[in-house]
């Protein structure tokens, strides 16, 4: 019987990645209706952009910066002025459909102008293991958990904590009304958009490490925090963490326990009987059609 | 009548002198751009390293070689639009591709053309459809597992082996054939771990492995899967020896997982790390004309055209009919034809049996440990 508390921690670290990254699909979703089908390539896509550094002779940790930097412009600011903004007006399913070409567009992009073969990328947390009630836990797993959990919370302390985050969530749940009471809407939205280029921008340096730098890894991650958002709440941000720590955790569980032959399977399952039996996910809120 | 006989003499003269002076004309179909640029782009340059070395002295009974480039784009799709045009221009024998889901879909394109195919896919099923224009360039799953095998029961001397392969056409053939081997051996199977391709926690599959506690682990997945396994082998301290083939011990997997790589032994059916002269010889050769050290796909490449070599003189003419006929079964003995760089038989199949390589990363490096001698 494989270990529980290894295959626990191993579960919530990776699990913490899949809340990072579906914190955006429902940040995006709240305050402009995006679904972003290409938010697994925006994982992928910035840690090239810190190789692309480190190949100009940028050292590991102005590398991150740059690579943070360029990723809030290119996956905030741009995606939001050029992609979300004038395909907006024509409706949800355009912009879905958009999004679904870019994921394509970065993929083959990345593949043309870097490889299409694995790369090895450094670690910001040490390799080794220490030892956590008389396991050996490792260092790398715990560094990805602080770390993430670190962002979840300082995300959340800014939107219930700070006047920005009490402007942000007037924006996202009545944006007529927010404007009305002089919340600068639009400003809030687009600072959504530079948030969720953070939070995959430190998804990528935490999870490449372990995953590689490919140009396909974003379509494993992509689909997974898209599962975790929709099983815990696609309109709450608890509600995705709580999902994506649940879907890493039973993914290994369900390796281990049951079979590592249908272990993909199983959180399908999961998906289908939460949309069967809580369509609006275990932490999220009942939305009602306004016609 | 003088005249007539004359005349007849000179066209029959000018007719000899055109055939002999016409080329022989090779199709090649290969990954020159996407995912397997790698593969094929060395399987290219092999080839026309071959070509210009046979060229240079004096061709295929006293004709040219010269081949076609042509790029399928690793693509299955393309490949098969890409042979067909090559059949369409009768090419003596087409060689490629070198992905084997790109094999299976032209192979019956080549056999209904009935053309020579000379290809670099290793999936076991290609030669077991009894299609008899098709040849390998590389073991297939069913020559190299016994092999892999035979030394996890008798060098290892492991009683108990845990396997763990990924869920795929490629690693489903590999872990099919290895466990009935492993069984016919006596060795038993304790732990038989199927994964995903691109999965990258491996927690799980390698929790299972310490609780099997087996006396060897048989790890056979693609380069990446096997860089981020090595790696949780060795965090959580598996100290079982790690066997696998060129998937688990290559250059790229040796990058990607650093430390974690060492100690981990694959069978190796072309390297050109190989302590044989003739291959150190052609790796110096490519390195020269071409830059850098080719993988075994270079060598694939230019075995590819001395295979259309030997087997044309074997025959004494050019007749793409009657190849695939006379490759069947063929043996080509290095000390005859050195552009074959190690002795090689062809089976009925056109699967191939020659001698094989162990070899165990080192510091980082990979070092040949064992020649494993031809099955037959």
């Amino acid at each position: 019987m494989s270990n529980l508390f290894d295959l626990l921690v191993a579960g919530l670290a990776t699990g913490a990645i899949y809340a990072l990254v579906a914190v955006g699909f429902t940040l995006l979703w709240q305050t402009s209706q995006t679904i972003n089908f290409a938010q697994g390539e925006f994982v992928m896509l910035p840690a090239f952009l810190m190789l692309a550094a480190m190949h100009a002779g940028a050292p590991f940790w102005l590398a991150i910066i740059l690579g943070i930097l360029l990723s809030m412009i290119l996956l905030g600011l741009a995606f939001k002025m050029l992609l979300v903004d004038p395909m907006m007006r024509h409706g949800v399913l355009p912009l879905a459909i958009a999004t679904m070409a870019l994921a394509i567009g970065i993929k083959e992009a990345v593949k043309q102008f870097f490889s299409a073969e694995a790369s090895p990328f450094p670690s910001i947390v040490p390799t080794g293991d220490i030892a956590i009630l008389g396991h050996n836990v490792s260092l790398q797993s715990i560094g990805v958990l602080v770390l993430a959990i670190l962002a979840v919370f300082g995300l959340t302390a800014l939107l219930n904590r700070t006047s920005l985050g009490h402007q942000m969530q007037a924006a996202a749940q009545n944006p007529t009304v927010a404007r009305i009471i002089g919340v600068p809407v639009e400003r809030m939205i687009l600072l959504t958009f530079l948030i969720n280029a953070f939070l995959v921008a430190l998804a990528s340096l935490l999870i490449t490490p372990i995953y590689l730098a490919k140009f396909t890894s974003g379509e494993v991650l992509g689909q997974a925090a898209f599962i975790a958002a929709i099983v815990g709440g696609f309109n709450q941000v608890r509600g995705a963490i709580a999902g994506g720590l649940l879907i890493g955790v039973l993914d290994n569980l369900a390796a281990a326990y049951i079979s590592t032959q249908y272990r993909a399977a199983v959180p399908m399952i999961f998906l289908i009987a939460v949309i069967l039996f809580r369509p609006q996910g275990l932490l999220g809120r009942a939305e009602e059609r306004t016609v | 009548m003088k005249s007539t006989i004359l005349a007849g003499a000179l066209l029959a003269f000018a007719t000899a002198t055109s055939v002999h002076a016409q080329a022989i004309k090779l199709a090649d179909v290969a990954e020159l751009s996407g995912g397997g640029a790698t593969v094929g782009t060395n399987w290219k340059n092999g080839i026309d390293l071959a070509i210009e070395e046979i060229n240079a002295k004096g061709g295929v009974l006293g004709r040219k070689l010269e081949v076609t480039h042509a790029d399928s784009q690793s693509n299955p799709g393309v490949a098969r639009a890409q042979v067909q045009k090559a059949l369409d221009a009768e090419p003596y024998v087409l060689l490629g591709p070198g992905y084997s889901g790109s094999v299976k879909v032209t192979a019956p394109l080549a056999a209904e053309a009935g053309i020579a195919q000379i290809m670099g896919g290793e999936a076991a099923e290609l030669t077991q459809a009894g299609n008899k224009f098709l040849f390998r360039t590389s073991f297939g799953q069913q020559s190299s597992m016994p092999k892999v095998a035979k030394y996890i029961h008798d060098d290892m001397k492991a009683k108990s082996v845990a396997v763990v392969w990924v869920n795929n056409d490629f690693g489903r053939g590999g872990r099919d054939v290895v466990v009935k081997e492993l069984d016919r051996l006596g060795s038993k199977v304790v732990a038989d771990l199927s994964t995903e391709a691109g999965q990258a926690d491996f927690a799980a599959d390698v929790g299972k492995i310490k609780a099997a506690n087996p006396d060897a682990v048989f790890v056979y997945l693609n380069e990446e899967e096997s860089a981020r396994i090595l790696k949780e082998l060795k965090r959580q301290g598996v100290t079982a020896p790690l066997m696998g083939e060129t998937t688990l011990i290559g250059q790229k997997v040796i990058e990607l997982a650093g430390d974690a790589a060492n100690g981990a032994r694959g069978h190796v059916g072309l390297t050109t790390d190989a302590p044989v002269d003739l291959i150190k010889a052609f790796r110096d050769r490519f390195a020269k004309k071409y830059n850098y050290v080719p993988d075994h796909n270079g060598l694939k490449g230019y075995l590819a055209v001395y295979m259309v070599k030997a087997t044309t003189d074997k025959m004494g003419k050019v007749d793409s009919k009657a190849f695939a006929d006379t490759l069947h079964g063929l043996t080509v003995k290095a000390a005859d034809e050195p552009g074959i760089l190690m002795d090689v038989t062809f089976s009925d199949t056109g699967d191939i049996d020659r001698q094989s390589f162990l070899v165990e990363v080192v510091e980082g490096k990979q070092v040949v440990k064992q020649v494993l001698p031809k099955v037959r």
